[in-house]
């Protein structure tokens, strides 16, 4: 199976990927790597193994992180989700428009609404708030709560 | 050059664009320049929203994130979740689903095919597929309940079931529509005024598709042999025989070509679908809550391809829902379509990615003289624009056009 391959192929590379890289089911891979490995890994998956296609980046309010999540696919319809974290504190990722140039748009709303700095992100049109959206307000946050929205029982 | 370059707003509301988008075009003469696309006008929170709803409320709201590819979100949607959970829906499901599916490719590729019309100026072809798009709505509707947004989606399985009349009705249909289909074949390509006005017009060549992530018909027409239905097969695509429509050509009549192909690729795959549909239940048993985990679900909706993923946290409702339709993809294509084409271009040169509009029908009406208001039905609608056009002396009740 090519999906078994590309498994075995990133594990001779990285070891350290060992036990955190899954086959969900056919052609859907899955890898969770640590944030310092992040770039080395996704220049490897997006340069030499054939992800030539970006799906999207969904971004991801964990708690104490951020995950981001990466879904790269081949010509061949193998998809895989590479996912890092970074911390809630520090929320800094780089871009990746140098690998894919219609990551740009993925990127902003990353920026909008969760709040992430994507370092190396050109100058343009925010995405997709309105131009009057208050400052420190990121929706897709667990903690933001639509203004007037009611409140639940057992919340507070 | 910027000395004699001004700029020149288009939308968010225009009337050559039915949903709000704006694009800032620099035009030199009547040269475009530079393009500058704010995006977000429509953004309604939909991702937020799903996260405080249960997996069915879900369903529902999915489906209404377009009003033409509804099916394809909601499909899309499901797929996820049923991943999730582990769900193997039974076969009679899925090609219902399938059914459905390239249903709602017939209408939404008439209603570009109109529209593409409109924006060159050539209405009569609007007036054409728009009344052939009707047909395939009303099989939709008598099957489904609904003209658009189905709901026949549900968790485990569809809602309703099919029987052999209504089969045998959307063979009928099928046939009609498709022989209207292979007129307008023949009219786009022996109609000199066409493909002269469509030919090099919005090019996108192939480096340029691959390198903006160019999705559906748009990357097709550049030579990009692209389909979620045959790279990553869902539903019962893997069993069925049908081809990748492409061209070369990179350009709008490309992109018109490529979408026409594909029609007659969906006359089959609904012919296919229909003689092999199986027997048994439409749906199986589904737990409220979804155990924790996570699926990446691809769909490709008629303007491309569609991406779902979500997040499952072991409750009714979903951790992290995301979406990533066919239109955000390509937009960053239209962009370089636009680039030094003449500003008159611009409409056709937007429509012709198929940017997704909403649409809906039926209509409210009030009498002004005796105050009542209510819904109107189709026959009553119907049945009043022929007398409306009779008072005028016109009676088109007589001609022999009739569809099934």
């Amino acid at each position: 199976m090519e999906e078994e391959k590309i498994i075995q192929d990133i594990i001779g590379e990285y070891a350290f990927l060992k036990d955190s890289i899954r086959l969900q089911r056919a052609r859907r891979i899955f890898i969770t790597v640590p944030r310092e490995q992040f770039e080395n890994v996704f220049k490897n998956l997006a340069t030499t193994r054939g992800f030539t296609q970006l799906a999207t980046i969904t971004g991801i309010d964990t708690g104490e992180t951020f995950s981001i999540l990466y879904h790269l696919a081949t010509e061949n319809g193998i998809v895989c989700t590479l996912t890092t974290q970074i911390p809630r504190a520090n929320p800094e990722i780089n871009s990746i428009a140098r690998f894919f140039n219609g990551a740009e748009i993925y990127e902003r709303e990353l920026v909008d609404l969760l709040g992430i700095c994507v370092n190396g992100l050109p100058k343009g049109n925010r995405y997709p708030l309105p131009d009057d959206w208050p400052d420190n307000q990121y929706p897709l946050r667990k903690d933001w709560r639509p203004e007037g929205a009611p409140v639940e029982p057992g919340e507070e | 050059m910027s000395d004699h370059s001004i700029n020149v707003p288009i939308g968010p509301q225009h009337p050559a664009l039915k949903e709000p988008e704006s694009f800032m075009l620099s035009v030199s003469g009547e040269k475009i320049t530079g393009v500058s696309i704010r995006l977000g006008y429509n953004h309604r929170g939909i991702e937020k929203a799903c996260e405080d709803r249960s997996y069915i409320q879900d369903i529902y709201l999915i489906e209404r994130i377009c009003g033409i590819c509804s099916h394809s979100h909601s499909t899309a949607f499901i797929q996820a979740v049923e991943e999730i959970a582990g769900l193997e829906i039974p076969r009679r499901a899925v090609y219902i689903r399938t059914l459905v599916a390239e249903l709602e490719r017939l209408h939404s590729h008439l209603l570009w095919l109109g529209v593409a019309g409109h924006e060159i100026g050539f209405d009569t072809l609007l007036m054409y597929t728009w009344r052939d798009r009707e047909s395939v709505l009303d099989v939709l509707a008598a099957l489904t309940g609904n003209r658009v947004n189905y709901g026949i989606n549900t968790i485990g399985g569809v809602r309703r079931d099919i029987d052999a009349a209504q089969l045998e009705n959307i063979l009928k249909v099928v046939d009609a529509v498709e022989e209207r289909t292979k007129y307008y074949i023949k009219l786009a390509t022996e109609e000199t005024t066409i493909i002269q006005r469509l030919s090099g017009v919005g090019v996108l060549t192939k480096e340029d598709a691959l390198r903006l992530g160019a999705v559906g018909p748009t990357a097709r027409a550049s030579g990009v042999a692209r389909d979620v239905r045959k790279d990553d097969p869902y539903l019962a695509y893997g069993e069925l025989d049908f081809k990748v429509s492409t061209s070369e050509l990179s350009d709008v009549y490309g992109r018109t070509v490529v979408r026409l192909l594909e029609l007659m690729e969906s006359f089959s795959i609904i012919r296919q679908v229909v003689a092999n549909m199986p027997d048994g239940p439409v749906s199986v048993k589904a737990p409220r809550k979804v155990p924790a985990g996570e699926a990446l679900s691809r769909y490709e909706a008629p303007r491309g391809e569609d991406v779902h993923y979500v997040r499952a946290n072991g409750t009714e409702r979903p951790e992290r829902v995301k979406v990533r339709a066919p239109t955000l993809a390509n937009l960053q294509s239209v962009a370089k379509m636009l680039e030094d084409r003449y500003l008159a271009d611009t409409p056709i040169i937007i429509a012709a990615i198929d940017p997704c509009f909403s649409c809906t029908d039926r209509m409210i009406v009030k009498d002004e003289r005796t105050g009542k208001s209510g819904m109107m039905n189709w026959d009553e609608l119907r049945r009043y624009g022929i007398e409306w056009y009779r008072g005028r002396g016109i009676d088109t009740s007589t001609l022999k056009l009739a569809l099934p």
